[in-house]
């Protein structure tokens, strides 16, 4: 068995790394905004339009039969991708953001009513945010938030004290996109049940990097989307407890969601397909199955091995850059480096940056409440994938250099 | 005192100074907008107020405006180094005039030194807004002294 990752062999895979920008070799390190798509995923694209377009699930034609059965091997393979117990647990989504706003408007407004309570996190992205607090508006029903340390790691004696009688729900980041943080989902997830709460878990940031087990980790929802795992953008998964499911009223009216219409009554499909109105993004989803082929063949534990490294080797030598702090430095962390850099804005730190070719992401990374919290009006994050390299990470410490000293 | 130059007078005046370093590399061009940043007189405190915040999705920009004998002064500042550089030009150009010079002002010249995408709507730094917002305070000043006429 091949020991290590062939990272040169990877990089071909990905024709947008052969990129040059402002006269320099790309070198992209946004990979928790957006991953890059290898060939197999592009490909994937091409084929469908050019092969087998068509609408599924109601043809009888040929065509239409084989995209039917090509989206549907994408829900098998997602099903398996995070163990869920079926496939009627698998719902195709546009994305992260519109899998927590299904929840919120289906089994939030079914269940959650005035002064109820829903947790969250001082780390929460603001699609995890702003879903509760329009129900909670609507409903009379309070948020609450668990704080976190300086390291930026969840402070659990105080989420333990948060829960009650009262806590329907509690919705809760598993990677911080803006620190990296891994958060103690099982444990939180415990705790919740215990109070009688349900869980949604976003996974947006972990699914790439983290091995999934909804099952093992006893998540009632869990979200996350296909273009942070290699895949195409516009999809997105939610994955729901059966029994959760079933007793949830449906999101959007149109068809695939319905078994039988009449102007007196209409019954709804069965799932997963009751929350899947009109018709979906067939391409991307197609595609989608590929990037998780991809990632399993690759291994999430090799990908994980070699994103460590450059973790590891990232961060010893950012912090020898004098002025720079690291923000998030949680003991369980992934691939990726959040800082600041005393007197300097991020905001001309990415700019100045990007005309060395190098691709970060400045500002608040849609966490606005955890920037308050850390006193700063935002960050600089440099996100690896399984493609980026040291020698990379090199020139993006060589690019920081020359960039400070034109700022300060 | 020497007759004050037209507002495309000194957009010109930006223009060629550019120019000059067009042999250099986008890094020269940035360092000599930073530098433009760094000579911006500070803002006074009494000016960071919340009203005068132009709030981009990233860098803030202060922006404070007085009228006096026919022309608006423009006062501003910003978080990010390389916007204030940016504001500096468009103050060069712009504070001082009538209102009428500032309102039909077309600020070409950013588009023609390169730096036309701090402008586009999707940049996060607030410039577009300040540029509206400075259009703005001449029109009010206009629609004030009209009223008083």
């Amino acid at each position: 068995m091949q020991k290590r990752l062939d990272i040169d062999a990877i990089r071909r895979q990905f024709p947008v790394l052969n990129r040059i920008v402002k006269s320099q070799p790309l070198v992209y390190f946004d990979n928790a905004a957006t991953s890059q798509k290898p060939q197999v995923v592009i490909d994937a694209l091409v084929d469908y339009y050019s092969g087998y377009n068509a609408n599924i699930h109601r043809g009888i034609h040929t065509l239409a039969e084989e995209a039917t059965a090509a989206f549907e091997a994408t829900r098998d393979a997602v099903k398996t991708f995070i163990n869920a117990s079926s496939r009627e647990e698998i719902i195709f989504t546009r994305g992260t953001t519109e899998s927590i706003n299904l929840v919120a408007y289906t089994w939030g407004r079914q269940h959650i009513k005035a002064g109820d309570e829903i947790i969250i996190s001082t780390m929460e992205h603001h699609s995890n945010i702003v879903p509760w607090q329009v129900l909670c508006e609507e409903k009379g029903a309070v948020l609450k938030v668990i704080p976190i340390n300086e390291e930026g790691e969840l402070l659990m004696d105080e989420y333990e004290k948060l829960l009650n009688p009262k806590t329907r729900l509690v919705s809760i980041v598993h990677v911080s996109n803006a620190l990296g943080t891994v958060n103690p989902v099982k444990q939180i997830i415990e705790a919740a049940h215990r109070t009688g709460a349900v869980v949604l878990v976003d996974g947006a940031q972990s699914s790439v990097h983290l091995d999934i087990d909804v099952q093992e980790m006893d998540a009632d929802f869990f979200a996350f989307s296909s273009h942070k795992l290699y895949g195409p953008t516009g999809v997105g998964v939610l994955y729901g407890k059966k029994e959760l499911l079933l007793a949830m009223p449906v999101f959007q009216g149109g068809g695939e969601m319905i078994k039988e219409v009449s102007f007196n009554k209409t019954t709804y499909a069965d799932l997963p397909y009751k929350f899947e109105a009109g018709t979906p993004n067939i391409a991307d989803t197609i595609a989608f199955k590929t990037a998780i082929d991809f990632i399993n063949k690759l291994g999430k534990e090799k990908i994980r091995q070699h994103e460590n490294e450059l973790l590891y080797y990232g961060t010893e030598q950012l912090q020898q850059i004098p002025g720079l702090s690291i923000i998030g430095r949680a003991k369980e962390k992934v691939s990726l480096i959040s800082f600041v850099v005393d007197k300097v804005h991020p905001q001309d730190i990415g700019i100045l940056l990007d005309n060395r070719g190098i691709a970060v992401r400045t500002g608040h990374h849609c966490a606005q409440p955890l920037m308050e919290r850390c006193k700063i009006p935002g960050t600089t994050r440099a996100s690896f994938a399984v493609y980026n390299t040291k020698e990379e990470i090199d020139m993006l410490v060589a690019g920081l250099q020359k960039t400070l000293k034109m700022l300060l | 005192m020497s007759e004050q130059l037209s507002i495309e007078a000194v957009e010109r005046e930006i223009i060629d100074e550019f120019a000059l370093l067009e042999s250099w590399g986008e890094n020269e061009k940035y360092e000599f907008i930073i530098d433009m940043g760094k000579n911006l007189p500070p803002l006074d405190d009494k000016y960071k107020v919340p009203e005068n915040i132009i709030k981009g999705c990233q860098s803030t920009v202060w922006l404070a405006a007085d009228y006096t004998n026919g022309k608006v002064f423009f006062k501003a500042d910003s978080n990010s180094v390389i916007t204030k550089g940016l504001i500096s030009m468009l103050i060069r150009v712009l504070s001082g005039r009538a209102p009428d010079e500032i309102i039909n002002a077309q600020l070409d010249f950013i588009n023609a030194i390169g730096m036309r995408s701090h402008l586009a709507q999707t940049r996060a730094n607030g410039l577009l807004a300040m540029v509206k917002q400075m259009k703005n305070y001449a029109l009010a000043y206009k629609l004030k002294n009209a009223a008083k006429v």
